[in-house]
C-alpha cells in the first residue's frame, strides 16, 4: 500500500508541476503571504476574497491555489506577529510572546529565519504523515454511513466550539447559531423554503462568501475603525539578519521536533484549532525548558515550538477534511466550501474519484513550502515596509475588494446585504465577546449534519438508539460525552482552574487588536 | 481594556437573551414547516430541534453569567478587544459605503459605486483628509477598472443609467 502511495504521490507531482498549476499555486502563496502580513487580516480574510477568483477555475488550480493562500497567510502571520506584536492569527498570539521581545533586542529577523526554518521542517513531517496516513483513514471511513458520519460530525462541531478561545458555552451557541443559518434555502427532502422571509434570492440558502466577509471582514472594520493606527516603525531587515547562529539553532531544533509533534498529534482530531495546539507546544516549550521562568523574554524556543506545531498541524489537518468531509476549523470548511462549489464532495471517494486533486494537492503542498522559502527570503523587507501602511488607506481599500468579490460571486447585488446584515451581527456577537468562527463551521457542516441525521433516523425507522450502539458512532458519541463532560467539569471547578489557562495566553502588553477578529480557536 | 465586571455581567444577560430569542424565533418559524416524526422528519424538525438547542444554551449563558462572578474580568482581558462601543462615525460610515455601493451598483454601474464605497468608508476614519479620500478612492477606481472590468470581466458595468 505504501508503494501505491508513492505512486500516486509521483503522480500528484506531475500535476503540480504542470505550468499553469505551479503558477496559480505560485500566486496563491504570494497574495496569501501578502494578505496574512497586514494585521488584521489571516487565512480566513485571505481566501473568503480571493474564493470568487476560483469560480472559473478549473477545480484542481483552484484548490491548490486556496492551499497556498492559506499556508502563504498563516506565514505572513507570523511576520506581523514578531515583528509588530500583532497576530493577525490567533494562532500566533503565542509567538507575540517571545518573537516581539526578540525583535526588540534587535534578532527580529532571526526569529523570522527560525521561523521559516520551523514551519518548513513541520510542514514537510506533516505532509508525509498525510500521505500515509490518508489512505489508511480512507479504508476506515468506507465503513461510515449516515449514522456514524453525523456522530463524527458531532464531535467535530462540538470539538470546535470548545476548544476555541473564551466561553465554550458561548461557542457552542455560535455553532448551532450557524447550524441555523445553514438550514435557510430550500430544503433538499421537500423542496419547501425555510426562513426565505419572503425572498426569493434566498432560496439557494446564504452565500458563504457573504457569510465570512461579512463575519470576518466587515465586523473588523466595524470595531477597529479609529482605533488602529500607525502600526508602527521596525526600522530595516535585511538577508544575512536572519541566519540564525550555530548556538541558537542547537536551541530551537528540538523545540522544532516537539513541535511538529504536537502538531501532528493535534491535527488528527477533527476540530481541535491550532490556536490550541499552539498553546500545548508553547506550555510543553516551557516545561521541558531549564530556564521556564525566561520565557516571554525572547526565548528562541517559544518561537520555534509554537510555530513548528502549527504548521504541522495545518498540514495534517488536511486529512479530515479531505478523505472524510470533515472540517478541522474554520478556514478548512471555508476550503471545503471551495471544493462543493466546484462539485466535488470531499469524502472517502475523493482520493479515488478525484486522484489529481488529492494527490496534486499533497504535492503541491511541498512545492508551496518551498515557494514559500524562495519567496521570503528576498522579500522580507518588502513585508517589512508593508506593515507601514496604515489603517486608515487599508481598510476602505479592503471594503471595495470585499463589495466586488462577493458580488462577482453570483453576479447579483443581493449577496452584499448578506454581507453588510452579517457585518452588523458579526460585530454584535464580539462586541457580547461571542467569538464568530464557529459560525463558519457551522454554516458549512450543517446541511450535511441534518442530511445524515434525518438519514440515519429514517433507515432506523425513528430509533435514537442505533446513534449509540453501532460501534463506530457509539465511540464517538462516547468521546463528545467525554468532552462535555471534561469542558463541563473544569468550567464547575470554576476559577481556579480557569486562571491556570489564562495564565497563559494572556496577551503581551498593548493587548493585539487583531485579535479581535476572534477565530476562536481556529 | 479591563471593563467594569458590572458591564460584563450585563453583556451575558444582552447575549444569553438574543440567543433565547434567535431560537424561539426559529422554533416559532420551524413549527409553520411541518415536524413531522422522528421517523419521517418534516422540513421543520431541524429547526425547531436547533432553535431549542440555541434558546436553552442562551439561558445556560445568562445564568453562568451570575455564576462565576469571580473569574470573568479575566475573560474579557484574555479576549484582545478594544472595550466599550465600537467607534460611531466610523461604523457609520462603513455602513453607509455598503449602500452607497449597493445603490450605485444598481442605478450607476461600477465606477461610480467603486468611487463611492471607498470614499464613504474613507471619511469614517478620523484622520484621512477630503483629498486623501479622493485619491485613495480614484486609485482604487483604477483597479476596479483594469483588474475587476478589464481582466476579470466583472459582469457589472462601468457605467449603466438607471438601472
Amino acid at each position: 500500500m505504501i508503494g501505491q502511495s508513492l505512486h500516486d504521490l509521483w503522480f500528484g507531482f506531475g500535476v503540480a508541476f504542470q505550468g499553469s498549476n505551479l503558477l496559480w499555486s505560485f500566486f496563491g502563496v504570494l497574495v496569501g503571504n501578502l494578505i496574512g502580513v497586514l494585521p488584521g487580516m489571516g487565512a480566513l480574510q485571505a481566501i473568503s476574497i480571493l474564493l470568487p477568483l476560483t469560480y472559473a477555475m478549473h477545480p484542481v488550480p483552484a484548490i491548490l491555489m486556496l492551499a497556498g493562500i492559506f499556508y502563504g497567510s498563516q506565514y505572513g502571520g507570523a511576520i506581523g506577529a514578531i515583528l509588530m506584536n500583532m497576530p493577525s492569527h490567533p494562532p500566533h498570539a503565542v509567538t507575540c510572546l517571545d518573537g516581539y521581545p526578540m525583535t526588540k533586542q534587535g534578532k527580529g529577523g532571526v526569529a523570522l529565519g527560525v521561523t521559516m526554518i520551523a514551519s518548513f521542517f513541520a510542514a514537510s513531517v506533516g505532509i508525509i504523515v498525510m500521505i500515509f496516513a490518508s489512505p489508511l483513514l480512507v479504508q476506515i471511513a468506507f465503513k461510515f454511513g449516515p449514522t456514524e458520519i453525523f456522530s463524527i460530525m458531532l464531535l467535530g462541531l462540538l470539538a470546535g466550539s470548545t476548544m476555541s478561545r473564551g466561553s465554550p458555552l458561548k461557542g457552542v451557541a455560535m455553532t448551532i447559531f450557524g447550524l441555523l443559518c445553514g438550514v435557510v434555502g430550500t430544503d433538499v427532502n421537500s423542496g419547501s423554503f425555510r426562513f426565505a422571509f419572503g425572498l426569493p434570492e434566498l432560496s439557494d440558502g446564504l452565500e458563504l462568501v457573504a457569510i465570512s466577509m461579512g463575519l470576518f471582514g466587515v465586523a473588523d472594520f466595524l470595531l477597529n475603525v479609529n482605533r488602529m493606527k500607525a502600526i508602527g516603525d521596525t526600522g530595516t531587515l535585511k538577508l544575512s539578519d536572519m541566519r540564525p547562529s550555530k548556538e541558537e539553532l542547537k536551541r530551537a531544533f528540538p523545540a522544532m521536533i516537539r513541535g511538529t509533534i504536537v502538531g501532528t498529534v493535534f491535527g488528527a482530531m477533527p476540530g481541535t484549532g491550532p490556536t490550541i495546539t499552539t498553546f500545548i507546544a508553547y506550555a510543553l516549550e516551557r516545561k521541558v525548558s531549564k530556564t521556564p521562568d525566561k520565557f516571554g523574554t525572547g526565548m528562541i524556543e517559544g518561537v520555534a515550538g509554537p510555530e513548528a506545531s502549527a504548521h504541522s498541524k495545518t498540514q495534517v489537518d488536511f486529512i479530515p477534511t479531505m478523505s472524510l468531509g470533515i472540517p478541522g476549523d474554520a478556514v478548512m470548511a471555508l476550503i471545503l466550501g471551495a471544493l462543493l462549489i466546484q462539485g466535488i464532495q470531499p469524502g472517502p471517494q475523493l482520493i479515488t474519484e478525484h486522484p489529481d486533486i488529492f494527490w496534486g494537492l499533497i504535492a503541491s503542498f511541498w512545492i508551496g513550502n518551498v515557494i514559500l522559502v524562495i519567496l521570503n527570503v528576498p522579500m522580507i523587507g518588502v513585508w517589512v515596509k508593508l506593515l507601514k501602511v496604515p489603517y486608515k488607506y487599508l481598510f476602505p481599500a479592503a471594503m471595495f475588494f470585499i463589495a466586488t468579490g462577493v458580488y462577482s460571486t453570483q453576479n447579483s447585488l443581493f449577496q452584499i446585504w448578506e454581507v453588510l446584515v452579517f457585518g452588523i451581527v458579526g460585530a454584535v456577537l464580539m462586541t457580547l465577546e461571542f467569538s464568530v468562527a464557529p459560525i463558519l463551521l457551522g454554516f458549512v457542516l450543517g446541511p450535511m449534519v441534518e442530511e445524515n441525521f434525518r438519514r440515519a433516523l429514517l433507515l432506523s425507522r425513528g430509533d435514537m438508539s442505533v446513534f449509540v450502539t453501532r460501534p463506530i458512532s457509539g465511540t464517538f458519541i462516547g468521546l463528545c460525552a467525554l468532552l462535555l463532560a471534561g469542558v463541563g467539569y473544569s468550567a464547575w471547578r470554576g476559577r481556579a482552574g480557569r486562571k491556570a489557562m489564562i495564565e497563559l495566553p494572556k496577551a503581551p502588553d498593548g493587548a493585539p487588536p487583531a485579535e479581535a477578529i476572534s477565530l476562536g480557536g481556529k | 481594556m479591563q471593563q467594569p465586571l458590572a458591564s460584563r455581567f450585563k453583556k451575558d444577560y444582552y447575549g444569553g437573551a438574543l440567543l433565547v430569542v434567535i431560537g424561539l424565533a426559529a422554533v416559532y418559524a420551524g413549527v409553520g414547516y411541518r415536524v413531522g416524526e422522528l421517523a419521517h422528519m418534516g422540513p421543520g424538525f431541524f429547526p425547531v430541534a436547533l432553535g431549542g438547542l440555541l434558546a436553552l444554551t442562551g439561558l445556560l449563558i445568562a445564568i453562568s453569567a451570575r455564576g462565576d462572578k469571580p473569574s470573568s474580568g479575566e475573560e474579557a482581558a484574555s479576549h484582545g478587544h478594544p472595550g466599550g462601543m465600537p467607534d460611531l462615525r466610523g461604523g457609520i460610515c462603513i455602513i453607509l459605503g455598503i449602500l452607497a455601493f449597493l445603490l450605485f451598483g444598481e442605478y450607476g454601474g461600477l465606477l461610480p459605486a467603486t468611487f463611492a464605497i471607498v470614499f464613504i468608508s474613507a471619511l469614517g476614519d478620523r484622520d484621512n483628509t477630503l483629498t486623501e479620500a479622493v485619491l485613495l478612492s480614484l486609485a482604487m477606481s483604477f483597479i476596479a477598472v483594469v483588474v475587476f472590468w478589464w481582466a476579470l470581466k466583472l459582469q457589472l458595468p462601468l457605467f449603466q443609467w438607471g438601472g
